[in-house]
Parts: structure tokens; C-alpha cells; sequence
């Protein structure tokens, strides 16, 4: 179906059917809010660290199946790391989502789970649907709170 | 598709003949993913005729000078042509005189010259202005900057779970402090049309004076100001078929000769000196600088084309497409149309059940399908229906009911992906 299956794979389709982590988390030391204007999508994401590595990580918000998985699945693999390498993989999320097409080869396995993000690379308009949670994190981690957008 | 509404479309056919229009714009005859295009997003931007592109064109090849301002030969061609192209958009209109149609950028830029002008003269601290829940933010920003400014109050006038104004909702808003109503002739979100001679006429008891968005509606309908009864109408060239950068603001005469320039420059004025300035009598007054003269004999060829146009056979076909997409689309399962007012353009704008509306317009596209998914420009529209987006369909004179067919295919793919 010309790229469409690359698009929605079957773990984004269950992620954004049954998005993991999602609600409040009350006693989150850090939120931040991030907004796609193009769209009116918003996720607010929250977590708790011990000062290196975070601990808890909840996020909510409503969104297209994109940015719903992408969510779910980054609270998932950034849960338990510690802040540098949540931030280093933000990185390399977004050069697999932005850049050559061969980095897909290298950033699969390294990317684990979040390379059935790659097909997004073929739908310029949605890259920001899979960033905007990322986004959104690295702005609690940076400032412990506050908000961002793709515009 | 049920065959009851197949036969009724063929039956209607003869009358308007869309396979003849559909020739006159090339871009309708694009190819996107490897399938024909269903252009179904002319809300946004509509699609234009050759003649246009052609008027464009040779008015650079041919043409191509300053307005209004050299002795030679091509400047007087140039200036005939723009002149040409603003009898065109008074007759379009139902305009009085030529010097009550002021060439703008477009309907954002009409409605925010209405604002910064006649606003600022007319409205002051604790004054109000009267807006509708449906506006699009171009007819809701340059008011909310202008009542920052002033100290004024923005007034909303509610609609319904249908999409249209609550019945004496806007003329209960009414008072003696009302300067000006501003409100939308075709809604971009729901298609609603409204009763703007009638509302204008409670505006005008109020002592208000009437600004009309009309962007949705020239593409739609024929327009006359007269009949209207309103002060200003602001029109989008892009979305009446005819180039972008380019629109329209028709005012009253008698409003326009009291308004202070818009912006200041070349063209607008009758002498300068660095004691004061004079400046220029309308519509002169309020178009600075050299204007979008292209644009505008661009915009001139569109109107020609839709002024050649069978209007009643274009209203029938528009309300076929429009009964033809209602029906097949409340047939699927979990899809809900937002909007459904009695007196309707050819929009509809809907959401899926459990599918947000982007991941609807991707699969779509894949089909050849252009739809909008989004907020519309309408955040106030969204937040009133509860959602966070639609997908709209916005149909123009020149679409198929094979097109909407292809939209209702498509959807069914949006089902697949995501059963």
C-alpha cells in the first residue's frame, strides 16, 4: 500500500490502540507541555529522576496514531536510563527520522523497538507527529518544566 | 455507494456538464501517488482555470510595466489591464463605483485593513465587537489586536450543535456600544451559510456597522454587496479560482472616504512634503506601494470565467455533490459529520471514530485523495464540537461524483490500516 505499511506498522497501530504510560503522575518533579500547532496535537509529558537516571516517566495527551505510539514507545525505552543517553537517543530518533536512508541500517539495532518509526521518514508532514514527544522530554529534562512546539 | 444515489446523480448530470469544466484546469489532471488526483480540498485553495494561468502570463510577456505611473507605452498597457480587472470585481460584486474595490493580498488582508482603519477610527474604550463562534481566526485576530489596543470587549455570538448561529443568539449581543459586527458569509470548517442581510440589517438597527468574510463564499455563490447590505466584504482571490497574493475589500463609498491610509508609500498619496502629507482618494488611499498587478489581472480572468458560469446549474451540482458525500459518508460506520446546517455549502467536515483525522488524510493521500485534516483555522469551531481536528472535504464546481466515490473508497482503506 505504498508506504503505508512502513507507516503503521503493527506495533505503532498497538501502541496507539494501547498506549503504555499514559496518565498523571503525581509526584512527577519535572512536565513539560509540547504543542504541534499544524495539527492541535498536545502531549504533556512527566517523570521523576534521582538526579541521573529516570525513574518514572507518564505521559498524556491526545494525538494522531503517530504521535500516540511515539509517545508510548519512548516512555518505554527511556524508562530506567539515564538522562545523557535518553537525550543521545532523542538524537539519533531524529536523525532516523530526518536523514540518510542508509542510517537505517545502522540505527535499527541500536534504536531497538523505536526503528519501526523508519517508514515515517517517507512522510515528510508526520516526522513532527514522532518528535513531538521527544521534544516534549527534552524540555522536562532540560528545565524541569515548560512547554515547546514544532512550529 | 447505494445505486438510488447513483441513479439520482445521473439523473442530475446533463445539467451542469463537469467533464466539460473539469478541462479548463489542468491541474485537476494531476497524477499523486500514482493515481488521478481527487482534489477535494478547495476550501483551502482552489484550483485555476487556464485562462488564468494564461492572463498571468501574458500580462508578463506583453505587458509587464509599472501602474499608474510611467508615459510609456507598456505602463498604459499595465494600468489598463490592473483598471480592467477592478471593473470586473465591482460588476462581480454588485459594486456602486470602481473606487469602492481595494486590491489586497487577500481576505487576511482586507479584514485586518477594515480593522486598522475604520476600526481604530470607529472603535474606542469600552466599546464592543460582535464576532460569531465560527469565524475563521482571520476574522477573529485583527479584532482581538484591535479591542487590545483600544480597551474594547470581543463579543461571541453561540452556535448550535447543528453549526449554525443560535437563532437571535448574535442580535441578542447587540447594544448601543456595538461599533462593528464581523462575521463569515460560509464557514471554512462546517460550510454553513449565513443569513448576512439579515444580520446585517439587525447590526445596522444597533448602529454597527457589518464586516463580511466572504473567502468560502465567491467560490460558491454569486455575491452582491447591495443586496447584502453590509459595509465591507472581504474576498480571497486564490479561493475564488484565481491567483494567490491577490484579493479583494469592497467597502461603502462613503466609509472608505472617511478612513485614514492603511499603509503609507508610493501610490496612496496626492503630495508629500515633510510638513504633512495629502494622501490619495480610495480605493488609491489604501493601496501603497505597487500592487500585485498580475495577481490582479489574474484574479480579473477568474471572475470572467466564473461570470460565464451556469450559476443555477452550479448550485444544483453543488448540492448533488454535497447530498451525494453527506449520504455515503453517515453510512460508515463510526464516521460523525460535524456541521449540518440547513443552508450548507458543499464542505463536510467529519471524524472517524478512533482514527485521528492526520492519519486519516495520509491514507487518503496514498488514493490520490486531497483532503484537509486540521483545526481549519477554526480552533473556536473545534473546541465547540469537542474535537481536536477534522477531515474536511470542500468540493468546488468542478468535482465529480466519481470523486466522491474515490473519497469514500479511500476511507475504507483508513478502516483496513487501522481495523
Amino acid at each position: 500500500m505504498s508506504g503505508l505499511e512502513d507507516l503503521y506498522q503493527e506495533v505503532i497501530l498497538d501502541h496507539s490502540r494501547r498506549p503504555r504510560n499514559s496518565g498523571a503522575l503525581p509526584d512527577a518533579g519535572a512536565s513539560a507541555e509540547g504543542y504541534n500547532p499544524l495539527c492541535g496535537d498536545r502531549v504533556r509529558v512527566h517523570l521523576t529522576t534521582d538526579g541521573d537516571r529516570i525513574e518514572e516517566i507518564r505521559f498524556e495527551g491526545v494525538g494522531c496514531a503517530i504521535s500516540t505510539a511515539s509517545a508510548s514507545l519512548m516512555t518505554e525505552v527511556v524508562k530506567g536510563k539515564r538522562v545523557a543517553e535518553a537525550l543521545d537517543l532523542h538524537q539519533r530518533f531524529h536523525e532516523l527520522l530526518t536523514g540518510d536512508p542508509s542510517v537505517r541500517e545502522v540505527a535499527g539495532p541500536e534504536l531497538g523497538k523505536l526503528a519501526v518509526f523508519s517508514g515515517v521518514r517517507e512522510f515528510p508532514v508526520r516526522v513532527k507527529c514522532a518528535t513531538l514527544p521527544w521534544h516534549t522530554l527534552k524540555q522536562a529534562l532540560a528545565e524541569g518544566r515548560g512547554s515547546v512546539s514544532t512550529e | 455507494m447505494s445505486t438510488a444515489v447513483e441513479e439520482t446523480a445521473s439523473e442530475r448530470r446533463p445539467r451542469f456538464d463537469v467533464e466539460r469544466v473539469r478541462r479548463d484546469f489542468p491541474a485537476l489532471f494531476l497524477t499523486v501517488h500514482g493515481k488521478p488526483l481527487a482534489y477535494l480540498d478547495n476550501a483551502a485553495t482552489a484550483h485555476k482555470p487556464g485562462t488564468v494561468i494564461e492572463a498571468e502570463a501574458r500580462f508578463y510577456r506583453e505587458a509587464n510595466a509599472n501602474v499608474h505611473r510611467g508615459v510609456h507605452a507598456l505602463s498604459l498597457k499595465a494600468t489598463i489591464a490592473y483598471e480592467e480587472a477592478r471593473e470586473k470585481a465591482a460588476g462581480f460584486l454588485g459594486a456602486e463605483s470602481l473606487s469602492e474595490i481595494v486590491f489586497v493580498r487577500g481576505a487576511t488582508e482586507a479584514i485586518n485593513l477594515v480593522a486598522a482603519t475604520h476600526g481604530r477610527q470607529r472603535v474606542g474604550a469600552g466599546d464592543e465587537i460582535v464576532v460569531t463562534a465560527m469565524e475563521h481566526h482571520s476574522n477573529i485576530v485583527p479584532w482581538q489586536l484591535l479591542c487590545e489596543e483600544k480597551g474594547a470587549r470581543l463579543k461571541v455570538a453561540p452556535i448550535d450543535d447543528a453549526g449554525q448561529l443560535v437563532a437571535g443568539g448574535l442580535e441578542e449581543l447587540l447594544t448601543d456600544r456595538t461599533r462593528i459586527v464581523a462575521l463569515v458569509h460560509v464557514s471554512n470548517a462546517l460550510g454553513t451559510v449565513n443569513p448576512v442581510r439579515e444580520l446585517t440589517a439587525a447590526a445596522h438597527e444597533a448602529g454597527a456597522t457589518v464586516v463580511v468574510d466572504g473567502a468560502q463564499a465567491a467560490p460558491h455563490m454569486p455575491v452582491d454587496v447591495a443586496e447584502l447590505g453590509c459595509d465591507f466584504y472581504a474576498v480571497s482571490g486564490h479561493k475564488a479560482f484565481g491567483p494567490t497574493g491577490i484579493g479583494l475589500l469592497w467597502g461603502r463609498a462613503d466609509l472608505l472616504r472617511e478612513m485614514p491610509p492603511y499603509q503609507g508609500g508610493g501610490e496612496m498619496i496626492r503630495s508629500v512634503s515633510f510638513e504633512r502629507s495629502e494622501y490619495a482618494d480610495p480605493p488609491a488611499r489604501f493601496e501603497a506601494g505597487t500592487p500585485n498587478i498580475a495577481g490582479a489581472v489574474g484574479l480579473g480572468a477568474a471572475l470572467d470565467y466564473l461570470g460565464a458560469l451556469d450559476w443555477a446549474g452550479v448550485a444544483e451540482h453543488e448540492e448533488a455533490l454535497l447530498a451525494h458525500a453527506t449520504e455515503a459518508l453517515e453510512q460508515l460506520p463510526g464516521l460523525s459529520i460535524i456541521g449540518r446546517a440547513e443552508r450548507k455549502a458543499a464542505v463536510v467536515s467529519f471524524v472517524l471514530d478512533g482514527v485521528h483525522a492526520h492519519d486519516v488524510g495520509t491514507i487518503v493521500d496514498r488514493e490520490g485523495v486531497a483532503v484537509r485534516t486540521g483545526h481549519h483555522c477554526a480552533q473556536p469551531v473545534m473546541e465547540r464540537f469537542g474535537v481536536p481536528a477534522t477531515t474536511r472535504a470542500s468540493f468546488a464546481f468542478y468535482n465529480s461524483h466519481e470523486e466522491v466515490d474515490r473519497l469514500v473508497a479511500a476511507l475504507a482503506k483508513v478502516r483496513e490500516v487501522f481495523a
